[in-house]
């Protein structure tokens, strides 16, 4: 019990300080892929300072309200998965978190955020069934949707969850809004829908929907973790360099390619999922019936 | 108090330009000159920017939008004009629908020189702008405390 009090508290300091890092991490990357200096490791700080220093404007009162539920949402979900609760439940609480950012862009009447909420929609349409089916899979394997059953079983998931783990590293792209995926809004500027679910945020507003977006990645990457950790102390060890390799695998896949339409990304999506991960599932259920982890 | 010159977001607005300014503001973002790597960021959105970039002189149709989007923008920020177009009329001053310089609109803090203005220009003007920048912080923390006196007293 106290461990689990620790490791979510622990959550909730260190999440905002190491998705800060990783994003610092990522534009330094970016820059260097692009062959220039690019800014300072800890610019995302710098940028997130002087946003909470700048004079408050609110386009809509409800709007600040409901980035407000979004963070803190976010903040219960990644807390739930360091408490070690039921995963499904994380997901659906990390849904609700999405519906809040969803509706706080929809309250202002501008059209560039209005139809960066319905793009956000569609992706979260196309990334939703392989969260769904990474949690079954983790079901499959370890016997149990609680998170302290699946980290801590015999050996690490990933063994029975290859096509899984591939399909959720491709959804991870979605959720993490990176090209070719960044449908509902970009970090890079002039782009058709100015900045798209984020257009039209005050400083202060932005300032929290960059906070939320730290702790979510923290979030995820710590989903992927899952996929690798057992009992022994060395697996947790492999987690986080199978973490940092993919992160740089998206900044990768980030930097060489361009945003594709709404409609492909779904296809891709769906396909990626049905083929990956649901025949991954399917051969599981055939071959070992119950395995117990 | 904090340090916001680390910082700078600028929002590029096109006045009644040649266009040749504004390939330079955007050259100043390329690979070449980086200039990521003072934190300038080039957004779209006037609500979450910091320094104004105009190219460009101002006529009589983009004059209200010029005013909009300065006044969109939050506290503290500040306006850099490009070019000499933007600094005076340049050599389209005697046009008959321009007004002149964007300091016939909006208050002006750096005046970038050039026709075009050179990325380096460019640049050292956005740095300049970045001090201005730390002292309106000041104005602006100073003004919100005094309107705080004035509500209680
Ligand atoms: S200053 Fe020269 S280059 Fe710049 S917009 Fe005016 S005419 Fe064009």
């Amino acid at each position: 019990m106290k461990t689990k009090i620790i490791s979510v508290i622990a959550y909730i300091i260190l999440a905002p300080i190491i998705g800060g890092l990783l994003d610092g991490i990522d534009r330094k990357i970016s820059a260097r892929m692009q062959r220039r200096v690019g800014p300072p490791l800890l610019q995302p700080f710098y940028d997130l300072g002087k946003l909470f220093n700048k004079q408050v404007i609110v386009v809509r009162s409800s709007q600040s309200f409901l980035l407000l539920c979004y963070l803190i949402f976010m903040i219960i979900t990644g807390a739930m998965l360091y408490a070690g609760v039921d995963l499904l439940m994380c997901m659906f609480v990390l849904s609700t978190a999405a519906m809040f950012l969803y509706f706080a862009a929809c309250v202002t009447s501008s059209p560039y955020s209005t139809i960066g909420a319905s793009r956000e929609l569609i992706q979260i349409m196309a990334y939703e069934p392989a969260v769904l089916l990474t949690c079954v899979g983790f079901y499959l394997v370890s016997g149990s949707f609680e998170v302290s059953d699946i980290a801590f079983g015999k050996f690490s998931d990933i063994i029975y969850l290859p096509g899984v783990f591939l399909a959720y590293i491709f959804i991870l792209t979605i959720k993490m809004r990176k090209s070719p995926f960044d449908i509902s809004t970009s970090h890079h500027p002039n782009q058709e829908i100015v900045k798209g679910i984020t257009s039209e945020m005050g400083a202060r507003n932005l300032a929290f929907f960059t906070l939320t977006e730290w702790y979510e990645n923290v979030f995820l990457l710590s989903v992927l973790a899952l996929f690798i950790t057992n009992r022994s102390p060395v697996s947790f060890l492999a987690a986080v360099i199978v973490i940092l390799v993919v992160y740089f695998l998206e900044i990768l896949i980030d930097n060489c390619s361009a945003r594709i339409k709404y409609f492909d990304m779904v296809k891709l999506a769906w396909a990626v999922t049905v083929v990956l991960a649901g025949s991954n599932i399917w051969i599981l259920m055939l071959v070992k019936q119950n395995i117990v982890n | 108090m904090y340090n916001i010159k680390r910082s700078p977001w600028v929002l590029h607005y096109d006045g009644s330009s040649c266009n040749g300014c504004d390939i330079e503001v955007l050259a100043c973002l390329t690979p070449v000159y980086d200039a990521e790597r003072f934190g300038i960021v080039n957004t779209g959105d006037p609500m979450q920017a910091d320094i104004l970039l105009i190219t460009g002189g101002i006529n009589s149709q983009n004059a209200a939008v010029v005013k909009q989007l300065y006044e969109q923008m939050p506290r503290p920020k500040v306006v850099a004009a490009i070019g000499v177009c933007a600094c005076t009329g340049g050599v389209f001053k005697d046009c008959y629908n321009i007004l002149g310089g964007v300091d016939k609109v909006i208050p002006v803090d750096v005046y970038v020189p050039g026709c075009a203005a050179r990325p380096q220009a460019i640049i050292d003007g956005i740095v300049k702008a970045c001090d201005i920048f730390q002292q309106r912080l000041a104005e602006h923390e100073q003004m919100i405390k005094k309107n705080k006196t004035a509500k209680e007293g």
